[in-house]
């Protein structure tokens, strides 16, 4: 292989791997966004990829097999969001709890599952015309269909934040939900609402790992992308541009720990696969360093709302 | 009819005792969904679980072997938590002290006993609460989150522990099999009889009798539940929070450490992968039940490792061990769901708002 070529394959591979926790911080930013700080991502990406990989088998079909991965995922946060905004409960254990639940209701669920193919994995499309432009095409463009609706999210999500009546609203809920609250906007109902959009996402880009990445069920097989993505939402200040950027940059570290492996760098595997853990912390050190311990995070993240109280 | 919630001023005793006890049984019914969802009886699960775990002298001696772990991880856990420092790297704490214990072993073989394990177990010690440190650095210099520091850390130790079993420290002859070899006599923690508990036993109930006189008496265990309840009152009477969170992470970080020593000086009597099912995880939820109390976290492990053991003993019935995880997982859910009625007071309302008795 070329120089040129292992470049452009490791960023092509970079955009592959970063995908899975592409998702899993824009569900994360959107319920952080909505003031709820959630720590079960790793849980209901686990729970995603077991549902997703099960309904695939079952019916042959990813797309089903997706959207089952979807619906597990809203329904473990939802259990999060009954918990931390109608109970009031502390949003940090009530997290901790969804993803120790999750990663044992996976393990169970898949036990039967390890080792299986899955019947039509999700395979590369290359985008026509636009997958030939040299260097850019193959980078970007020969990818899954899941790769490729992850670019248009992310558009989206930053059009509706920062342009839109609603993404306004969702904002001012993290904000301060009193006074979203007093201007009428329905804080618990939306709450709501973004925490189980958040785990749909989260349980989307489980899905991805399942269905497209590996393609198959392992137990644990998120290895921590969970966790990454709710460093990464910190590391993206919020914004989902800058998530994407920061996803891809993890997705490279992944990749470039393999790609080192395959061209014989002689360093052993497991500091390799230590490189996204390390890099983690790096990338935090820097941006809070750089934004002097300052984060411009919602100003209610993590605090209930309670009407009574305010 | 309305219903109206109100902070309780007080919660009474009995309460705190059977709202979990309550919570707990209801995640088992939750759980029993699960396994009716697979085509399993629940009853028979359960029963085989206890059975598993009670039933027998091995069984028995097994739960204990796993309650030593889960109570010496709690009780650190339970130090920063009480602080509302969120050391969820137990687990990395763990294999760093393990790493720590096995490197004395491995590399002062001739050492005699009362020598030896001291030195394991301040090298586990220091290990562990070096690793602890490191996040509350993070934390007090660059504001880096310790749940995310303490998370990520957990992985790099698994790793580099895995890295010394299949390469540097892997045994001769030991067929190829990553772990390393075994220790010498002297490196082995007594056991009682010819069952599997050991001393690390013991050691376990002194550090959770010793932490129950530093919460309850010393100034310091009410320093850390002040800032832990309120940083702002905390920084208005002068208290050091960068220091005790220092502190609280080196503690923290040296219990799950010694818990790590404990491990491969009293069970494994080698380093190997995957030492650890989990404990460091697990005993998240046993703190968090036990309400951080250092007895209550002795009692909550004991059942834990019930759950454990029968999750294990289940495996020959063709069910997952996994079973265990999910359990424990829904009963953190269910109680920390059912604080509510331990924290508010909820009464029902006539129409006209005046409280209705019954």
């Amino acid at each position: 292989m070329t120089d040129g070529a292992l470049v452009v394959s490791i960023l092509a591979a970079a955009i592959t791997a970063g995908t899975p926790i592409l998702y899993a911080a824009l569900g994360e930013l959107v319920a952080e966004r909505a003031g709820i700080l959630n720590l079960g991502v790793e849980g209901m990406m686990l729970m995603g990829a077991v549902c997703g990989f099960m309904g695939a088998v079952a019916t042959g079909d990813s797309w089903f097999g997706l959207a089952m991965a979807m619906l597990a995922g809203g329904l473990m946060a939802l259990l999060h969001a009954f918990l931390t905004i109608t109970l009031r409960a502390n949003q940090v254990v009530s997290g901790l709890a969804l993803t120790l639940f999750g990663t044992g209701l996976s393990g169970y669920l898949g036990k039967a599952y390890i080792g299986m193919p899955v019947p039509k994995p999700f395979a590369v499309e290359p985008l026509g015309l636009l997958a030939n432009i040299p260097v850019l095409g193959p980078v970007l463009f020969k990818h899954n269909v899941l790769v490729y609706f992850g670019y248009v999210l992310v558009l989206l999500l930053w059009f509706f934040l920062y342009r839109t009546r609603q993404g306004l609203f969702l904002r001012a809920l993290g904000e301060n939900p009193a006074a979203a609250d007093a201007m009428g906007i329905k804080v618990f109902s939306l709450r709501y609402l973004y925490v189980v959009l958040g785990g749909m996402l989260a349980g989307l880009g489980g899905a991805y790992l399942s269905l497209a990445y590996a393609p198959s069920w392992l137990e644990n097989m998120t290895a921590g992308r969970g966790w990454i993505a709710v460093a990464l939402v910190v590391f993206a200040l919020w914004n989902p541009v800058r998530a994407l950027a920061g996803s891809y940059l993890f997705g490279g570290i992944d990749a470039l720990g393999f790609h080192l492996q395959m061209i014989g760098v002689p360093i052993s595997v497991f500091f390799l696969n230590m490189l996204p853990y390390v890099f983690t912390i790096l990338v935090l050190v820097i941006v809070l360093a750089r934004q002097g311990g300052r984060l411009t995070s919602p100003g209610a993240l993590g605090v209930p709302y309670n009407r009574e109280e305010r | 009819m309305l219903f109206r919630v109100e902070k309780r001023m007080t919660t009474p005793p009995s309460l705190m005792v059977l709202v979990p006890v309550a919570a707990a049984c209801a995640a088992m019914v939750f759980c029993a969904l699960f396994l009716l969802l697979t085509d399993r009886s629940p009853v028979a699960v359960y029963g085989a679980m206890f059975e598993g775990a009670l039933g027998s002298e091995y069984g028995f001696s097994e739960t204990i072997v796993k309650a030593i772990p889960l109570v010496l991880c709690g009780l650190g856990i339970s130090v920063a938590f009480r602080m509302q420092v969120w050391n969820i790297g137990a687990e990395g704490q763990f294999y760093m002290g393990a790493f720590a214990a096995t490197w004395v072993a491995l590399n002062f073989p001739s050492l005699p006993a009362v020598v030896m394990l001291p030195f394991m177990m301040a090298m586990g010690v220091l290990a562990g609460a070096l690793w602890g440190v490191l996040a509350a650095w993070l934390r007090n210099r660059f504001s880096v989150s310790e749940l995310i520091s303490t998370l990520m850390m957990n992985y790099i130790a698994i790793l580099w522990v895995s890295y010394l079993v299949y390469g540097p420290w892997r045994d001769p002859k030991g067929l190829n099999f990553p772990l390393t070899a075994p220790f010498p006599e002297a490196a082995i923690l007594p056991s009682v009889g010819d069952s599997r508990v050991h001393a690390g036993l013991l050691l376990a109930l002194v550090v959770a009798l010793l932490l129950q006189f530093v919460f309850r008496k010393s100034r310091w265990g009410y320093e850390i539940r002040v800032i832990g309840s309120s940083p702002s009152a905390a920084r208005y009477a002068g208290l050091d929070i960068q220091g005790n969170a220092l502190l609280v992470m080196c503690v923290s970080g040296a219990l799950c450490g010694l818990a790590g020593m404990v491990e491969v000086s009293g069970i494994v009597g080698k380093l190997q992968a995957g030492i650890s099912p989990g404990y460091g995880y697990t005993a998240i939820i046993v703190a968090w039940l036990a309400r951080l109390h250092p007895i209550a976290i002795v009692l909550v492990s004991f059942l834990f490792a019930i759950i454990q053991v029968g999750g294990f003993m289940v495996q020959t019935l063709g069910v997952p061990a996994a079973v265990a995880t999910m359990i424990q997982g829904a009963i953190l859910f269910f109680v920390i769901g059912a604080d509510i009625v331990t924290q508010y007071r909820i009464y029902r309302v006539s129409g006209d708002g005046s409280e209705v008795n019954d």
